[in-house]
């Protein structure tokens, strides 16, 4: 009977120390994956047609999921902020709350989930299909490295996207929260936008919002890339991979959120 | 020292300790068309990894002009590869370029060539597969031996002095048989080149090739000119050369006995 | 996909997220509302100024003049100095009056000028002698409660409370010195 239980609960803690194991190599791995990126991205730069090729994947390409994203997260902010404002008599403030919220928080982290559901899976199964279709060993005994003309392009056009996104993001919300407040609602043009001018701060809110959105951009890409190129060379091995990164990302990316917050916050 | 330009010497291989070879030896010339033949799963494609350094032996080396392989950094690897082509069994032909742009891609990566030569030497290329006319094709556009035709023509693109062949006849058609056939013959002869032939035809492999050898059982099981193993009264020789199904090589995989598994 | 396609696709993309950027920083941010042509910039010491922070508003008949540049402590007078910064095409006399506002009851506050009557004109470097401090809620309701009280107390020794607190509150607000 001890027996039993002392084997169920040593069976449980190895189970359980494989798994710890599995995603700290993974890490590993991926940090390396991400060193080796930086240090062949020389080519990306060189033949920037690449680099632009891939920005015209993953950025342009997502443009009309985040502007239609952004449209209606602004008008529901506006909204919803409008019902609780009214309440105390400031609705002209409306104009402030949409802009904080889309600047700092919802701008970079809508975006960088929309991102990682959009354009990192597609990054991941295009990966792991050339590492099943023995692409990429064909590129490596052509004597081309894989990581210097496939990583490297994607990586950089990940973290050029994602900024750019996230600042579209922030100001179509913007657009539609106005749309909301002003016409729709009747708040005043003038205090709408004097408020928000008033409140928004080009460098505690504007700035830091593009920061959060260039780590995010790091982290999203380079979570797709590093799925891709770990993914078994199977059907199964690849949508696995898939999905992993969205859930990873979409995790990596709201953890970061937080600790990104609280910094700039406290500096 | 004769000039080799590969050599095997006493290599052993296993994926995740599965062993797949057990110390084989061989030799290929400058200049010579070498053939490797062997079952489905004898580690072929394997050794043709090995000698691109894309895997590391367990025990033995391969050498290329002189050159341990494994021993390379990855530089010196890249630099090795440098000088080799290789036909993927599967073509592996990148999917978002097209026909043009795939045999390009070794040119414009690796070379400085203006774009007005890397056309010319494209079509040309193309044109000595037949295929000049499919150029603006997507690899998904192609069938499965056009597909292999444009990763023949691509992995000679920069006329290398090592081409490696893997199953370079499967899936064409007997009139693109005979052209690929003496392709390669006259690609070799022309480039001075050392081409190794992975391959299961028989008929076309001992037409072309000046050397041959049989792999069974992780080890070389027979070797010599074509002449000599069709003369050979090995019986392991006489079964592959001749398709027999029963004979020293098994036609299953390694496999507990069919009746008490299927009973069990 | 063409190379030139994709060049221009790219392009439209760049140039929509640098106006989009463009966009937050002058309709939305503070970037074109705190660069206010050209200033001169005067001080006035307060002996409070509440919560009155650098780059508030500085008003005069309800239009934006200037902003608080700076904000710093003086150890001689125990004084707050307060630095702003005035638009160049606006002059004030001499003896302006500068009162530290709240807009509203709980909103921010920004400093009022109210221009006085001397013909000499407020120069770079000038000191607005006149001030009057910020409202210190806390303050305030004490005070009224304080007051509230002895009033009762003397109520209650002369004849019995009849009237309405909340009638008392708005006329002892009314005289809270505004
Ligand atoms: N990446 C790998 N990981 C693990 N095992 C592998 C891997 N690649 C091949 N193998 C195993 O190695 C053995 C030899 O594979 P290989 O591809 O070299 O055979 P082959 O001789 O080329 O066969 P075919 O003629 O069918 O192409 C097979 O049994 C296969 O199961
Ligand atoms: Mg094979």
């Amino acid at each position: 009977m001890i027996n039993i239980i002392v084997n169920m609960v040593s069976r449980l803690l190895r189970g359980i120390g494989s798994r710890m194991i599995a995603r700290v190599w993974r890490l590993g791995a991926g940090t390396r994956l991400f060193m080796l990126a930086i240090v062949y991205s020389g080519e990306s730069f060189r033949r920037f047609h690449l680099t632009l090729r891939e920005v015209y994947f993953t950025g342009v390409m997502s443009l009309l999921i985040i502007i239609v994203s952004a449209f209606f997260v602004g008008m529901v902010l506006a909204l919803q902020g409008y019902n609780t404002l009214q309440k105390y008599g400031s609705s002209e403030a409306i104009g402030v709350l949409v802009a904080l919220a889309l600047v700092r928080e919802l701008g970079p982290v809508v975006t960088a989930l929309l991102f990682a559901g959009r354009a990192g899976t597609a990054i991941t199964a295009e990966i792991g299909l050339m590492k099943t279709t023995e692409q990429l060993s064909a590129m490596e005994m052509m004597a081309v490295n894989p990581i210097a003309r496939v990583v490297a392009p994607r990586f950089w056009a990940g973290v050029i996207s994602m900024p750019i996104l996230a600042a579209l993001f922030s100001m179509v919300g913007v657009l539609g929260g106005y749309l909301v407040a002003v016409p729709l609602i009747g708040v005043d043009d003038g205090a709408f936008w004097s408020q928000m001018q008033a409140n928004v701060d080009v460098r505690a809110d504007i700035i830091n919002g593009v920061i959060k959105s260039v780590v995010f951009g790091v982290a999203c890409t380079m979570i797709a890339l590093f799925e891709g190129f770990d993914a078994p060379p199977t059907a199964e091995g690849v949508s696995h991979a898939t999905t992993r990164t969205v859930v990873i990302s979409s995790l990596t990316v709201l953890g970061l959120d937080f600790v990104l917050t609280s910094f700039m916050l406290v500096v | 020292m004769t000039s080799n330009i590969v050599e095997i010497d006493n290599l052993s291989f296993g994926y995740n300790g599965r062993v797949l070879h057990k110390g084989i030896n061989m030799a290929f010339p400058k200049g010579k068309v070498v053939a490797i033949m062997g079952g489905s799963g004898s580690g072929k494609t394997t050794l043709l990894r090995l000698i691109g350094g894309q895997v590391k032996p367990t025990k033995g080396e391969v050498r290329v002009n002189g050159q341990v392989v494994h021993e390379q950094s990855r530089d010196g690897i890249y630099q090795l590869r440098r000088s080799m082509g290789m036909l993927f069994q599967h073509g592996a032909l990148f999917t978002d370029l097209s026909v043009f742009d795939n045999v390009a891609f070794p040119m414009r990566e690796l070379t400085d060539l203006p774009e007005s030569m890397i056309r010319d030497l494209v079509l040309l290329k193309l044109n000595a597969v037949g295929l000049r006319g499919a150029y603006k094709f997507m690899p998904t556009e192609l069938s499965g031996g056009m597909a292999r035709r444009v990763a023949l023509a691509r992995a000679v693109a920069l006329d290398p002095s090592i081409i490696m062949y893997d199953e370079p006849f499967a899936g064409l058609d007997p009139i693109s048989m005979g052209v690929i056939c003496g392709l390669i013959r006259s690609l070799n002869d022309a480039l001075g080149a050392t081409s190794i032939i992975v391959s299961h035809d028989v008929k076309e492999t001992f037409l072309i090739a000046d050397y041959v050898y049989f792999v069974a059982n992780g080890e070389v099981a027979a070797e010599g000119t074509p002449e000599d193993l069709m003369q050979s009264t090995l019986p392991f020789v006489h079964q592959f050369v001749h398709g027999e199904k029963d004979g020293p090589v098994p036609f299953h995989y390694a496999a507990p006995d069919y009746r008490a598994q299927l009973l069990g | 996909m063409d190379r030139t396609k994709i060049d221009l696709w790219v392009g439209v993309f760049v140039a929509l997220g640098a106006a989009a950027l463009l966009g937050l920083a002058m309709k939305v941010g503070n970037l074109t509302s705190s660069k206010i042509g050209d200033t001169y910039s005067v001080s006035a010491s307060f002996e409070n100024i509440g919560g009155l922070k650098p780059n508030a508003p500085v008003k005069s008949a309800g239009v934006v003049v200037g902003r608080v540049a700076d904000i710093s402590f003086d150890s001689k007078t125990y004084e707050a100095v307060v630095t702003i910064k005035i638009d160049k095409r606006y002059q004030f006399p001499k003896d302006t009056f500068a009162n530290i506002y709240t807009a509203g009851l709980l909103g921010e506050q920004y400093i009022g000028l109210e221009a006085g009557g001397e013909d000499d004109v407020l120069k770079t470097g000038d000191k607005i002698s006149q001030t009057q401090d910020a409202i210190v809620l806390e303050k305030m309701i004490s005070q009224f409660l304080y007051n509230k009280a002895s009033e009762t107390d003397k109520e209650k020794s002369a004849a019995p409370a009849t009237s309405e607190p909340a009638k008392e509150k708005s006329t002892e607000l009314g005289d809270a010195p505004f």
